[in-house]
């Protein structure tokens, strides 16, 4: 309990800790419809794409957000395309413009910069990231993804479940793949600079993949995620504070702890009803 | 009275003919089963018929109020769903979104739709449970009911028994005929010969370079019918 208080008494600490509770929020909710439509690639592609932007944009010295946000919404839809129809099969398309992205962002910070701390930052994350106007724009964006998600939860499940019969039944499916593409582009850009751009991803798959272990329809499934992120962050956040550990390490450490649970938990019970 | 009549339409993939010149009509209340070897283009056929995929030329049109988006479909199972997450109720209830407009949830007017419609395909008791633990026979039932609730007109089955056993396969043919006699339209690609002539009563012959379209009876007496039931009889 001490430690939490402690936390708590650093601002830099309270703005860490919003802003992961939000992004997770959001990741989780997203990461069921990424992971059930086989896009669980797209995350990690887009947050090499957000490694590429930052180093950009700290090379012309403007503010990283205004720099990703755009830059990666883009390339989700981009991601989108290549894995709907292309001659370029999704998951290959997917390695190209993430290594792509990846290269252009250390050739961008060895020139301006050098490799220094920044770079390491960037790949693993750092709490110390966030700045006010950073918390601000996090929260707005997280409330607008939350809404949307909300908004949107019925026909997200029907597009994920089977975008052919969506599409036949005259739901538009592609403007919905687009929306859940463009959601998932804000959360990554969010959450990559706390979580770092190798370990954001993990946020998206993570508690989705968990809860299926145990959890049998759609609703419960996306319900279990949001909770399981949420305690996997704060848990992962204490303990980052407590063992000066870096935060997003720490966060998906926690997540893989909690997923051998539910695949134990999910092995027995599906045992018992085995016999 | 004619629902759908389809112009001498053609279909292509880049530059390859999928589908060349074919005209039919489906008459409402008609049991149509659409046959041929595979590549004949059923699969892109049925893709034209949804509105998954346009006529490179040839028109399909619709009558007596029947829009695209009240087909209902019943497609082969992807890859995806083997391990989805969702009860029965969630799938069959997703079935209703083409009727609601914006509206963004379901209100008791779905939720009776989807009740209605499994209790019609004895699946009320499957209700909460989940879907990817069902046989293959009840998940198609499934996947029928929520064609059903995006539909009270004309239902389109894309190989309905496929992978299902011989009790299975039949009582969904069974239970395919019963919604058809109770008035809705059914277009059902197939690859079982004898079953498409035993239930249906128009049939659709695409191949390469001949096609057959007419009733059943002059199907069976057709040199392709007898060519394709040679087996059989």
């Amino acid at each position: 309990m001490e430690v939490i208080t402690e936390i708590f008494s650093h601002s830099f600490m309270v703005r860490a800790v919003i802003v992961g509770l939000l992004v997770s929020l959001c990741a989780s909710l997203l990461g069921v419809s990424l992971v059930l439509k086989r896009y669980s690639m797209i995350g990690d592609g887009l947050s090499h794409v957000g490694f590429g932007a930052l180093a950009i944009a700290t090379a012309l010295n403007v503010a990283p957000l205004l720099v990703s946000i755009p830059i990666v919404v883009i390339s989700a839809f981009l991601l989108l395309r290549i894995s709907e129809n292309s001659k370029i099969k999704g998951d290959a398309g997917i390695a190209l413009i993430s290594t792509s992205a990846l290269a252009i962002g250390v050739i961008v910070i060895s020139m301006s910069t050098g490799m220094n701390t920044d770079v390491h930052n960037y790949m693993f994350g750092s709490i110390l990231a966030m700045s006010d106007s950073d918390v601000i724009l996090s929260i707005v964006l997280s409330i607008v993804v939350l809404i949307l998600f909300i908004v949107f939860y019925n026909r997200i499940f029907a597009v994920t479940f089977d975008e052919n019969f969506s599409k036949a039944t005259g739901l538009r499916a592609n403007t919905y793949n687009m929306i859940i593409a463009l959601l998932t582009a804000l959360t990554i850009v969010l959450g990559m600079r706390m979580m770092g751009s190798l370990l954001i991803s993990s946020l998206i798959i993570f508690p989705a993949l968990t809860s299926m272990r145990i959890c049998k329809n759609f609703k419960s499934v996306v319900i279990s995620s949001a909770i399981i992120s949420v305690i996997c962050f704060f848990i992962g956040i204490v303990a980052s504070y407590s063992y000066d550990t870096p935060v997003g390490a720490s966060v998906v450490v926690v997540n893989i702890v909690v997923f051998f649970i539910y695949t134990i938990i999910g092995l027995i019970k599906g045992n018992i009803k085995g016999r | 009275m004619s629902l759908i009549e389809c112009d001498n339409i053609s279909f292509t993939y880049d530059t390859k003919v999928a589908l060349k010149d074919l005209s039919f009509t489906v008459d409402s209340k008609d049991y149509l089963c659409i046959v041929g070897e595979n590549g004949a283009g059923k699969t892109t056929l049925m893709k034209g018929l949804l509105g998954l995929k346009s006529v490179s030329s040839g028109k399909i049109s619709f009558y007596e109020n029947l829009k695209q988006n009240e087909i209902g479909y019943l497609p082969q199972q992807t890859v995806v769903q083997k391990d989805f997450p969702a009860s029965v109720k969630e799938v069959v209830l997703s079935g209703c979104l083409n009727k609601m407009g914006l509206r963004p949830f379901f209100m008791s007017k779905e939720k009776e739709l989807a009740k209605k419609n499994m209790k019609l395909l004895g699946i009320e008791n499957l209700a909460n449970r989940c879907y990817r633990e069902l046989s293959g026979g009840q998940q198609q039932r499934v996947l029928l009911a929520r064609a059903l609730c995006a539909t009270q007109k004309v239902l389109l089955l894309d190989e309905p028994v496929t992978g299902l056993d011989p009790v299975a396969s039949n009582s969904l043919y069974e239970l395919i005929s019963e919604l058809n006699k109770s008035g809705i339209t059914i277009i059902m690609v197939s690859h079982d010969i004898e079953k498409a002539v035993k239930y249906s009563n128009k049939m659709l012959h695409i191949q390469k370079d001949k096609v057959f379209f007419g009733t059943t009876e002059e199907y069976v007496k057709s040199d392709l019918g007898k060519r394709y039931l040679g087996g059989v009889e």
